[in-house]
């Protein structure tokens, strides 16, 4: 990925987060933009602050401690563009994620058509789902109207139509929007994004233009079998970006100071992610998910072509309580490798809910933290890949498709006590199938090199080279239908000072191979009884060359999906076993 | 490093700001004396509409129709009073369903707003109207104690205060409610069942505060009638000391419990207040801070959980816990006498 340096600004990326608001530096080294440093602090969104512009100072003089670099100049104010004496930054870029998630309506034609799209364009922010409204909604206008004030909505999207094709059954659907926009106090009208039949902008504006704040997009669906989200999510992350700014004090500087580029955290997420689809390997898709407090962001991306999940419902602390809902009995408590009874971990969730900020201090609650982390993941994925296209190859409809490289942040992961854990938790949370590297955002720096790109697409191309992220290995995750022990792969790694280990793998098992951080070697596999390894086919082995992580080279030979024994005790001696083989 | 605070206070100033979360009436006056249970506002939050289709029911077309309303937007109009009409042969009328107030009247159809009780805004503590803010709300200023909860089930109530707490972090039994506590707000360690909820809400009670209750009674506990406050968190937590001490100081006296739950983007959270006479100068209490030595705090999660102490020192950089995670530390003295370190993240400055 070298790019010759066309752009010598230097680069202040603001992220501010649900917990932490973090300031990072990006300039010229060596005649290559690098990644310099970070500081961060507690956002201060909420009470007793109520304004996000006391966090960001805090991280920047945090920032200035770390770097020795002024920022902040005399009148307090950031020093925009710098001085000669090297003060100051030449650019701002911003991302946020912090405040509740918006709260929508979603309104189109047909259930599974238009209003399919809605549903994946509002998952693609910060966003919860409160009410649908289609055709087939049996409902009168007024009581569509009254269910739009009791939610009283910061947005309303609407599609419905083709391109040329219904318009009066899309305009009898606004009916009950204007209405209750006209009866909603000024200020607390939602924001309306139509992504419909777009000859009907003219008749949309006229319905409601005098009474909400109404932005336009191209149509999500341009044809029944059409789905274009894409030009949609650039205008929702400025409506985002709309109503943040009238919410939570701060907002509005932030974004002059990012020149009104300002985007949702996730948006930059996803940039990257579907960027980094291009130049990888075509074949397969990249990954990335964040495990924040309040949302998990899962962003895979298919040459070029992005899927965004963003799940408000599922974060570490506030919404923790839910993840017993949406978990199948015992699905969380499955991956405890300590005995501890469920009302303990009940009390830990709701705990956690009341103080989400706060650390696990003891093994008990990191393991408990970590069981979560991996639900949650877990259920991100599951949630997300359903819109995958058909064409993404997978073993089995539950199975990860084929992801390489897989990036993670997020406190559970990056402030794992070890890379060993954060590896563990993404192998179970994940399971990934065939052979991927994984790769830990430990600064959170994705996102902002997302929002980076818009207007210095060197910085974020020559920042994203891979020493920029610590990689935690190449992992290769083997599906067999083989039984628990038999053998189902020959291992032989050659390093280039010719020293060679070899490795005969058995189902179930999970291994790892010294190879220090960086260095190259040549991996040959041979699968046995049939087992897959990502080389193309089942039972088909070869060479490939790999890079060194923190933890080498991993085999994952545990099975897909992984299967964990219904007996606690034989499940906690399993997850034991497979803990000491990564040396946890 | 910032530091959260809460309030276990013997005596203070208490200001609240109490808003509707939409335009509507402020019904108490300034210097009015409140109690908890007072509306102070009103509003309108989600009314109940009817669009009725006066040009269908009188068989016209909208221009025609427009002609024969005889309602205005604005107007209220009582069940049965003509909207539209009379029309034809048959004399024709559209009345009104229900009462209410005619929002718009044109276009061939009516929409009306229907008559329903309005919400109701209490004042949550004590005190006196110090301030209308506008057609949204009041300040309400008090002095007395004041103790600061980490969870509630939205009730607002008052009553007498009978300590039942033995110790910090005994249980509370069915058989200790008696009818003699009908009416009273109740102190109680610790709750782990669900029949000392369902004797207290056939008392009934006027608030239960406890310093920790185990989370299987959550659901139970949201649907109580009575405000529920929580101190300290869900599970066997003792409650912490400086609440014990203050509330077990105060038995027999008038306490009111706003239980609000927790929430980060509005300054809201459970909330009990005694009511006391004080000196003219009482001040507010910080509401910001910053960890530094010599501060009380209170210790939120494991293996300290509900503990108070004095911070000894904030350390240096980043610190490995036992359980391998490194994050920045205090070594917090605890009132046994005992050094501990404790993860910043997990505690809270008590001011």
């Amino acid at each position: 990925m070298a790019t010759s340096l066309i752009d010598a600004d230097s680069l202040l990326a603001i992220d501010v987060g649900s917990i932490n608001t973090r300031a990072s530096l990006f300039d010229v080294v060596d005649g290559s933009y690098r990644f310099l440093a970070s500081g961060s602090a507690l956002t201060t969104a909420h009470a007793p602050y109520f304004d996000i512009g006391e966090g960001i100072r805090m991280a920047l003089d945090r920032l200035q401690v770390i770097t020795g670099r002024t920022l902040i100049g005399a009148d307090e104010q950031l020093i925009l563009p710098s001085r000669a004496d090297g003060s100051g930054v030449d650019k701002v870029c911003a991302t946020l994620s912090v405040g509740q998630p918006l709260k929508i309506v979603a309104v189109g034609l047909l259930e599974d058509v238009s209003l399919e799209s809605v549903r994946r364009l509002a998952s693609s922010t910060y966003a919860r789902l409160m009410d649908t409204i289609n055709l087939t909604d049996r409902r009168k206008t007024e009581t569509r109207m009254d269910t739009i004030l009791r939610i009283r909505p910061d947005l309303i999207l609407v599609a419905g139509g083709t391109e040329g094709g219904a318009s009066q059954s899309v305009l009898k659907l606004l009916e009950a929007i204007g209405l209750a926009c006209y009866l909603m106090p000024q200020e607390q009208r939602p924001d309306v994004l139509y992504a419909g039949n777009q000859e009907l902008k003219p008749q949309v504006q006229e319905a409601l233009g005098k009474l909400a704040n109404v932005t336009f997009a191209p149509n999500v669906r341009p044809t029944l079998t059409e789905e274009d989200l894409e030009p949609a999510t650039v205008h929702l992350a400025s409506v985002y970006r709309s109503v943040r700014s009238r919410k939570l004090t701060g907002v509005q500087e932030l974004d002059a100071w990012a020149g009104g580029g300002l985007i949702p955290t996730a948006t930059g997420f996803g940039r990257v992610i579907r960027f980094l689809s291009r130049v990888y390997d075509q074949s397969k898709g990249v990954l990335g998910i964040d495990v924040g407090a309040f949302s998990t962001t899962l962003a895979a991306a298919f040459s070029g072509e992005l899927f965004m999940g963003v799940h408000s419902q599922l974060g570490m602390s506030a919404n923790l309580t839910q993840v017993f809902d949406l978990s199948e009995d015992g699905e969380l408590m499955r991956w405890l490798h300590l005995p501890i009874p469920p009302d303990d971990v009940r009390d830990y969730l709701y705990n956690k809910s009341l103080f989400a900020g706060s650390l696990p201090a003891t093994a008990e609650d990191l393991d408990i933290e970590q069981a979560i982390a991996r639900q949650l993941m877990r259920l991100a994925l599951l949630k997300t890949s359903e819109g995958f296209p058909a064409r993404v190859f997978r073993y089995g409809p539950q199975l990860t498709p084929w992801f390489e490289p897989i990036f993670a942040s997020g406190a559970v992961i990056t402030q794992a006590p070890s890379p060993a854990h954060s590896l563990l938790m993404l192998l179970d949370g994940l399971q990934p199938t065939g052979v991927t590297t994984l790769a830990i955002d430990y600064n959170h720096i994705l996102p902002s090199l997302g929002a980076a790109a818009a207007t210095n697409p060197v910085l974020a191309v020559q920042v994203l080279e891979p020493n920029t992220f610590v990689s935690l290995g190449t992992v290769i995750s083997p599906v067999s239908e083989a039984k628990p022990g038999t053998p189902i792969l020959r291992v032989r790694m050659l390093q280039d000072d010719n020293s060679e280990t070899a490795l005969e793998i058995k189902q179930g098992s999970l291994e790892m191979l010294h190879l220090p951080i960086g260095k190259v070697a040549r991996l040959e596999l041979r699968p046995l009884q049939r087992t897959d390894v990502g080389m193309g086919a089942a039972g088909r082995g070869g060479g490939l060359r790999v890079v060194g992580g923190v933890l080498g080279v991993v085999i994952d030979a545990r099975g897909r999906p992984l299967r964990l024994p219904e007996d606690a005790v034989q499940r906690r001696e399993m997850i034991e076993k497979w803990r000491w083989a990564l040396g946890i | 490093m910032l530091a959260p605070v809460s309030h276990i206070l013997p005596l203070t100033l208490i200001r609240r700001e109490r808003l509707l979360p939409i335009p509507g009436r402020v019904v108490v006056r300034k210097g009015q004396k409140v109690s908890a249970t007072d509306v102070v506002a009103e509003a309108r939050l989600a009314p109940e509409h009817m669009l009725l289709d006066i040009a269908r029911s009188l068989g016209l077309s909208r221009e025609k129709a427009d002609q024969h309303i005889v309602c205005k937007a604005g107007s209220p109009v009582a069940q049965g009073d003509v909207l539209a009409g009379p029309v034809g042969f048959t004399q024709r009328l559209v009345r009104a369903p229900r009462s209410g107030k005619v929002i718009v009247a044109g276009d061939g159809q009516v929409l009306m707003e229907l008559d329903a009780p309005p919400y109701e805004l209490r004042a949550g503590l004590p005190g006196i109207v110090s301030e209308l803010v506008g057609d949204r709300g009041v300040v309400i200023e008090t002095t007395g104690a004041l103790i600061q909860g980490v969870w509630g089930n939205g009730r607002i109530d008052f009553g007498l205060m009978y300590v039942l707490a033995r110790s910090p972090d005994d249980a509370l039994s069915p058989d200790q409610l008696d009818v003699s506590m009908r009416g009273s707000v109740i102190l109680a360690s610790h709750c782990a069942s669900a029949e000392v909820l369902k004797a207290a809400g056939e008392l009934p009670l006027r608030g239960l505060i406890l310093g920790s209750m185990d989370s299987s009674l959550y659901s139970m506990a949201v649907k109580m009638r009575f405000p529920i406050i929580i101190l300290d968190g869900f599970g066997h937590i003792p409650m912490n000391s400086s609440a014990f001490k203050l509330l077990t100081s105060n038995n027999r006296r008038e306490v009111s419990l706003n239980a609000e739950p927790r929430d980060r983007y509005r300054e809201a959270r459970p909330e009990i207040v005694i009511e006391l006479p004080a000196p003219e100068h009482v001040s507010a209490p910080r509401e910001t801070d910053i960890f530094s030595p010599n501060q009380v705090v209170r210790i939120l999660r494991p293996p300290y959980e509900g503990k108070v102490g004095v911070l000894i020192k904030v350390r240096s950089g980043r610190t490995s816990l036992p359980n391998g995670i490194l994050t920045q530390v205090a070594d917090v003295k605890l009132e046994n006498g005992e050094t501990v370190i404790v993860p910043l993240a997990n505690m809270e400055v008590l001011a």
